[in-house]
């Protein structure tokens, strides 16, 4: 038996599908997007920031925006791929319906994909023109941001629908969600350097993809320029392209037996 | 012109879960423009079989050709060809009807305008006119059915597989669908459908499988099977089990075949007329007594010894 080839162009039709349902809601759902960058920098930036004058020689709440901007990325991808995806597969069977069409299960998850990273790109585009607002990120690098929105989204889109793969109940997603993306979120340096922690914290989240993207963002908003970036940028690529093709492998064999 | 070659030809078509065999190596061929039935109740392995025609679960063992391509070599191809109504709903709840069939016909590459041209149409011929722009949770059964059957020709498929039509379906409904495969048969369409209902098997089928247990245990035009399994009349009685005793003693000359089922006795005959009125001469305390004529409800009980349904 020979595995049909992904087809980008079947996978763009699934982007388009989800791209469809979403403009009829789009206004509704992107408000909250706004919203909720908003209150976090207001909250910890300016009211904890009134008690941390300074974190590694930074206003607090500079400190921890970049780390949050990449944080929504994480939070909007992996919700796309883990909840809407398992109930597009497994209650409202609209896979059913797409599958009996020349799109096959790799496809399928390449289109979710890229829909994921595009959902999680709007999460973080929104978080960006609010740090704006905010003052921060007037210079030309910024500009490597753009691209690296769509790529970290991807990375977690691909996260999530590894996790989804896995699961046969969406009661699991809850332990996703607490046990994996939360400690993700409290101990990836977005809130406080790593390096004040002991070297088995550093060592463990080396392995995790919100550090590297925090690490990353970070640099760039404030000019610091160096190779470490470049690795932390080599890492998100390798692990994405890694997570693609097993998660391509185990939604063709979920859907397909 | 060489004699045409079946549209669909299936060659040891096995299927197995871990140990259940859902398809017990089956060969079947199916022509151009007819319209083919499996029969058989459910769990007999009809689903399976319609799933690996339409690419959705790999054979374990057989060859499937469907257009003449390899459904394992060619899905794709095999799948942009034929056009599929799944048992269980399968329409996309987030979209109103139109978008139902625009957004589908993206799936086989449609450009926008030949999709909506194609979309008015299948509106029109399904008489979806008034929900068009309606979500599809409004639409009652039969019409969601019906425009999961427009969703399913978006593409002018020349093959239409249709899992259960009629399942779920009110009389009204299904007479509505029906009447719209005949149609598409006298367009040319060649359809391919499921059904564990003896009237949609007589309405629709040209050629029918009987299938069960994952295999098929018989095949012909729905009158053939009738013809060469069972006796062509039938006289049912319900009455208790000494009375129907004393009866199958007293005319077993006139009865070819029998069936002793727990609520009625089935006496397959050549002569009903006759039949009746001998055992209505016993006059015997019967609950019911009548003739009908045989039908594939018949053949299949004379072939598995269990009924259709239930």
């Amino acid at each position: 038996m020979t595995t049909p080839r992904v087809s980008i162009r079947a996978a763009r039709r699934v982007w388009q599908r989800n791209a469809t349902v979403y403009k009829r809601t789009w206004k509704l759902n992107i408000l909250p997007n706004f919203f909720e960058p908003f209150l976090y920098l207001l909250g910890m930036g300016i009211g904890l920031g009134t008690y941390i004058n300074e974190m590694e020689g930074l206003r607090y709440i500079e400190f921890i925006a970049p780390g949050l901007l990449i944080s929504s990325i994480m939070w909007g991808a992996t919700l796309e791929t883990t909840y809407n995806v398992f109930v597009k597969m497994n209650f409202d069977r609209i896979y059913d319906g797409i599958l009996s069409t020349p799109v096959n299960p790799k496809d399928l998850a390449l289109g979710e994909l890229l829909w994921g990273a595009t959902r999680g790109s709007l999460y973080g585009g929104a978080f960006f023109s609010i740090l704006f607002l905010f003052g921060m990120g007037y210079h030309c690098g910024i500009l490597l941001m753009v691209p690296l929105l769509f790529i970290i989204g991807f990375l977690f889109a691909t996260i999530g629908l590894l996790f989804t793969s896995l699961i046969k109940e969406i009661e699991l997603f809850n332990y996703f969600f607490t046990l994996f993306l939360t400690p993700l979120f409290l101990f990836s340096g977005i809130f406080f350097p790593l390096s004040e922690m002991p070297a088995l914290v550093q060592q463990i989240a080396w392995f995790t993809p919100l550090y590297h993207g925090v690490e990353l963002s970070r640099g760039i908003f404030l000019q610091q320029w160096g190779w470490d970036l470049f690795w932390h940028f080599i890492w998100i690529l390798g692990v994405t392209t890694v997570n693609t093709l097993v998660v391509l492998k185990l939604i063709h064999r979920r859907l397909y037996h | 012109m060489p004699a045409q070659k079946p549209i669909v030809e299936a060659q040891s078509l096995q299927k197995n879960y871990g140990d259940l065999v859902a398809v017990n190596s089956i060969d079947f061929k199916i022509d151009a423009g007819t319209c083919f039935g499996f029969l058989g109740p459910n769990g007999a392995g009809k689903t399976t079989v319609m799933r690996m025609i339409y690419c959705t679960t790999p054979l374990s063992s057989g060859q499937l050709l469907v257009n003449h391509l390899d459904v394992m070599e060619q899905m794709s191809d095999v799948k942009r060809g034929i056009g599929v109504v799944t048992q269980d709903d399968s329409l996309d709840y987030d979209l109103n009807v139109l978008n139902n069939l625009l957004v589908y016909a993206r799936y086989y590459d449609l450009s926008p305008s030949q999709a909506l041209e194609r979309a008015e149409e299948l509106i029109d011929f399904f008489q979806l006119n008034d929900k068009r722009l309606e979500n599809v949770r409004v639409l009652s059964g039969g019409m969601k059915r019906r425009l999961q059957i427009a969703r399913a020709l978006i593409n002018k498929p020349n093959i239409l597989i249709l899992d259960e039509p009629s399942t779920g379906l009110d009389p009204q409904a299904r007479h509505h669908v029906w009447a719209k495969c005949h149609e598409l048969i006298e367009q040319g369409v060649t359809l391919l459908l499921t059904t564990h209902y003896m009237d949609e098997a007589e309405q629709l089928c040209d050629r029918l499988a009987v299938m069960d247990q994952g295999r098929i245990i018989a095949e012909g035009s729905p009158w053939d099977l009738i013809r060469s399994e069972v006796a062509p009349q039938v006289v049912e009685i319900r009455a208790e089990g000494k009375h129907r005793h004393a009866i199958l003693k007293k005319v077993a000359d006139q009865v070819e075949d029998h069936e002793s089922l727990s609520d009625r006795l089935l006496l397959y005959t050549r002569d009903s007329a006759k039949l009746y009125a001998d055992i209505h001469a016993l006059e015997l305390p019967l609950k019911t007594l009548l003739t009908r004529r045989s039908s594939l409800e018949d053949v299949f009980l004379k072939l598995t010894g269990r009924g259709l349904i239930g």
